[in-house]
C-alpha cells in the first residue's frame, strides 16, 4: 500500500499469468468498463495482441465509440483482423427452437477458427477471447446452463493450447439466490482471476463509482512476485477515456 | 412534410381549437430544423423523445433516449405505473408519433380513453394557463419566501434560470397532461396508433412480431429525418397473460427487442410487477433495461413519514431511479438524488420533487427520524441527505 492512488491498480493486480478471467458486476455497479479497458490492453500497440470479441449485449459501434474516446481505433483494428467482432446480438438467430447446442458448437468452431489463423499469422502476442456476456449467452440458449457451460470449457481449452486469454463477464447479482446458482460457481471455479465490481455501501458518489475486489486465485505462492498480494481492493471511478482505480480515502 | 402534415391537421383542428397552438409551433420548428416534432437532440449524439413528465425529462437529462429499453418495476398494490404509462402515450399522440400499446387486457383500445389531454389546449384554457401560471409561479414564490434555510439548495440562481429557458423548449417538447381531461377522440383514431392484447397470447411471437414489423418502419438511417416511434407495454409478465410461467421466453423476448430497439429511432417503455417473477428473473430483466425506474405507492396514513417529509398531502407515490440510459459513453449517470416523490398537483398534472425532509426540533429529532426509517423500511434508506 506504499503507493496511495498512484498508477494503475487493476494492471497490478492482475499478474501476467491469468488465462481465465472473470469479471462479475451487478445492476447497481456496472462492469462493462473492464471489459473496455482489458480490450484495450489487449489491442495494445506494443503488444502485438489480438481479440475475438463475442458481443451479445451491444452493437459494434457502441464499443467502437467508447473505445475510441479511450484512444483505441477498433474500426482499424477490425480491418487488419486484429480484432474479429462476432455480433451476437441475434444469436442465434434464424428459426425458432432450433438445437442450441448446434448453433454453440457452430460459434466455437467459429471462434477457434480465429484463433488458429491467428496462431498461423506471424502475431507476437496473445489472442483475447472476451464474452460479454455470459448470462445474456444462457438466455440465448434457452436457459440450458449445461450447454453453455460446454461452450465455456471448449473456450478454456483454448487458453491452455493456444494460449489465448480468456475474459467473461457475468452478471453476478442474477445468480445470488440458491436456485440459479450453477454457472457462477462454475465459472468462479474455471477462474484464474476474478474481478467484482460492486457498490459502496453508502450509495453512488459522484467522484466513486464503487468499489473492485481482485482476487488473484490461479497464482502459487512461489510464483507471485514480490508485491503480488492475493486479494486486491480498491475503488474506482469511470471516465470517458479510462478509469481511475484508488485505495478508500486516499485521491489526490 | 411534416410541415404539410402538421398544417392540414391544424386545419383540422382549427374549428376546435383544440390544438392550433401546438401544431403552429411544430411548424415553426420543422422549418428551422430538421428534426421531427417531439425529438430533441442532446449531446454525444443521442436523440430524445419526452416521457410526458417534464420533470421526469429533466431528471433523466432530456427525455427517454431514441433506441433504449425503459422500464419500470410497478408497484404490487397501487396502479401509478399507469401514471407513467398514460404519459408516456399521450406524449406521443400529440407529437402523431406511431405508437404501438400492448397490454393484459381484452380490449386494449379502450385504455386509450383514459389517456389525459394536454393542458392548455384551447384559448380559454391558454388564459386560464396563463393565469395559473403565474398562480403557480405566485405560489411558488410565495413558497419560496416562506421556505427556510435547509431548503437554500433551492435558491440557487443558475438552476431557476435554466429551468426558465428550458421552460419555453418545453412548449413543443413535452406538455404537461391534464390527468382528469380525456384526450381529443379523434387524435385516438388515427392510423398510427396499434393496439395488442396480451391477455390471450400463448406465447410471445405474436408480440414480437408485431413490434419488429412496427420497429422495421423506424429504421435508423444516417441523416434520415427523425421520426420516433413509441412501444408502451403495460405489465409484461402479469399472471394472466397465456405465456406467463415462460421465464425464459420473456427474457429472450425482452433481449431480442433490445436489440431491434437499439438499430431503431424507437422507444419501449415496459412495466412489469416484479414482485411475480423470482429475484435471479428479476434481476435478468433489472440488466435488460437501458433506464430502470421503480414506483412506490405510500400507504394512506403514514403519520411518521408526514411528519418527516414535507408536501406529504400530495404525495401519491415514489419514483426511484436506478439505472439512466447512456449512448456512445461507459461513464454511468450519478443523479444528485435518485428518489423522487410523485405528486399530483392540484390534483390533475403530474411533478416529480426531490425529498424535502422537514426540520425536525431537537428534543423530538433523533427519535422521530428512527421511527421514520423503522416504520418506511421500504424507502428509509433511500432518504438521501
Amino acid at each position: 500500500m506504499e503507493e496511495y492512488g498512484g498508477g494503475d491498480l487493476l494492471g497490478e493486480a492482475m499478474c501476467a499469468g491469468a488465462r481465465v478471467v472473470v469479471v462479475e458486476d451487478c445492476v447497481e455497479a456496472p462492469a462493462a468498463f473492464v471489459l473496455h479497458l482489458l480490450l484495450k490492453r489487449a489491442l495494445a500497440a506494443g503488444g502485438g495482441g489480438g481479440a475475438a470479441l463475442l458481443a451479445l449485449a451491444h452493437p459494434f459501434s457502441h464499443y467502437d465509440r467508447i473505445l475510441r474516446k479511450m484512444g483505441c481505433n477498433l474500426s482499424m483494428h477490425r480491418k487488419s483482423e486484429r480484432l474479429h467482432f462476432f455480433d451476437l446480438q441475434a444469436f442465434p438467430g434464424g428459426t425458432r427452437g432450433g438445437a442450441i447446442a448446434d448453433s454453440l458448437a457452430q460459434l466455437y468452431s467459429a471462434v477457434q477458427r480465429v484463433v488458429e489463423t491467428y496462431r498461423a499469422g506471424e502475431n507476437a502476442g496473445r489472442l483475447t477471447v472476451m464474452i460479454d456476456d455470459v448470462s445474456l449467452l444462457e438466455v440465448a440458449a434457452n436457459g440450458s446452463a449445461d450447454d453453455v457451460l460446454d461452450f465455456l470449457h471448449y473456450c478454456v481449452t483454448l487458453t491452455s493450447e493456444m494460449n489465448c486469454l480468456l475474459v467473461v463477464l457475468i452478471h453476478e447479482d442474477i445468480y445470488s439466490s440458491e436456485d440459479g446458482v450453477g454457472l457462477l460457481a462454475h465459472l468462479r471455479y474455471i477462474a484464474d482471476l476474478v474481478i467484482k465490481a460492486a457498490p459502496l455501501s453508502t450509495g453512488l458518489a459522484a467522484d466513486v463509482h464503487g468499489q473492485l475486489s481482485v482476487v488473484n486465485k490461479g497464482m502459487l505462492i512461489e510464483q507471485r512476485p514480490a508485491k503480488g498480494q492475493k486479494v486486491w481492493n480498491f475503488h474506482f471511478k469511470v471516465k470517458e477515456n479510462g478509469a481511475d482505480f484508488f485505495y478508500p480515502g486516499s485521491r489526490h | 412534410m411534416a410541415a404539410a402534415a402538421a398544417a392540414g391537421t391544424g386545419g383540422q383542428t382549427l374549428g376546435r381549437s383544440s390544438f392550433s397552438r401546438a401544431a403552429s409551433s411544430k411548424t415553426a420548428s420543422s422549418s428551422s430544423s430538421p428534426t421531427a416534432s417531439g425529438v430533441k437532440l442532446g449531446p454525444n449524439g443521442a436523440a430524445f423523445v419526452s416521457s410526458g413528465i417534464p420533470d421526469l425529462d429533466r431528471i433523466l437529462g432530456g427525455g427517454f433516449l431514441l433506441g433504449s429499453v425503459v422500464m419500470v418495476m410497478e408497484d404490487s398494490d397501487a396502479p401509478h405505473h399507469l401514471l407513467l404509462l398514460r404519459a408516456f402515450m399521450s406524449q406521443g399522440v400529440v407529437h402523431k408519433q406511431p405508437l404501438l400499446f400492448a397490454a393484459p387486457m381484452k380490449g386494449p383500445r379502450s385504455f386509450l380513453g383514459a389517456l389525459p389531454a394536454p393542458v392548455a389546449s384551447s384559448k380559454e384554457d391558454a388564459r386560464q394557463r396563463a393565469m395559473a401560471g403565474g398562480a403557480a409561479g405566485d405560489g411558488r414564490a410565495s413558497d419560496e419566501g416562506l421556505r427556510i434555510a435547509w431548503q437554500y439548495r433551492k435558491y440557487f440562481g443558475d438552476e431557476r434560470n435554466s429551468s426558465a429557458e428550458h421552460r419555453d423548449n418545453k412548449q413543443e417538447f413535452s406538455h404537461d397532461f391534464d390527468l382528469r381531461k380525456p384526450l381529443e377522440r379523434h387524435l385516438l383514431n388515427a392510423q398510427h396508433i396499434e393496439c395488442l392484447s396480451t391477455q390471450d397470447l400463448d406465447t410471445l411471437h405474436d408480440l414480437q412480431d408485431r413490434c419488429s414489423a412496427f420497429l422495421s418502419k423506424h429504421q435508423r438511417k444516417e441523416g434520415g429525418n427523425l421520426s420516433a416511434g413509441r412501444i408502451a407495454i403495460q405489465s409484461l409478465c402479469a399472471p394472466q397473460c397465456g405465456y406467463f410461467g415462460k421465464d425464459w421466453d420473456m427474457v429472450s423476448f425482452l433481449r431480442s427487442l433490445k436489440a431491434m430497439v437499439r438499430s431503431s429511432n424507437a422507444v419501449a417503455i415496459i412495466t412489469f410487477p416484479h414482485t411475480v417473477l423470482s429475484d435471479s428473473f428479476c434481476k435478468r430483466w433489472q440488466h435488460l433495461a437501458d433506464t430502470l425506474l421503480s414506483i412506490k405507492a405510500i400507504p394512506d396514513e403514514d403519520k411518521d413519514l408526514a411528519k418527516l417529509l414535507t408536501g406529504y398531502q400530495d404525495m401519491v407515490g415514489f419514483l426511484h431511479v436506478h439505472k439512466v440510459a447512456q449512448t456512445n459513453s461507459q461513464v454511468p449517470v450519478i443523479l444528485e438524488a435518485s428518489t423522487f416523490s410523485l405528486k399530483l398537483r392540484k390534483r390533475r398534472s403530474l411533478v416529480l420533487e426531490r425529498l424535502n425532509q422537514a426540520p425536525v426540533d431537537g428534543s423530538s429529532g433523533p427519535s422521530s427520524g428512527g421511527s421514520g426509517s423503522c416504520s418506511s423500511s421500504t424507502q428509509g434508506s433511500q432518504l438521501d441527505f
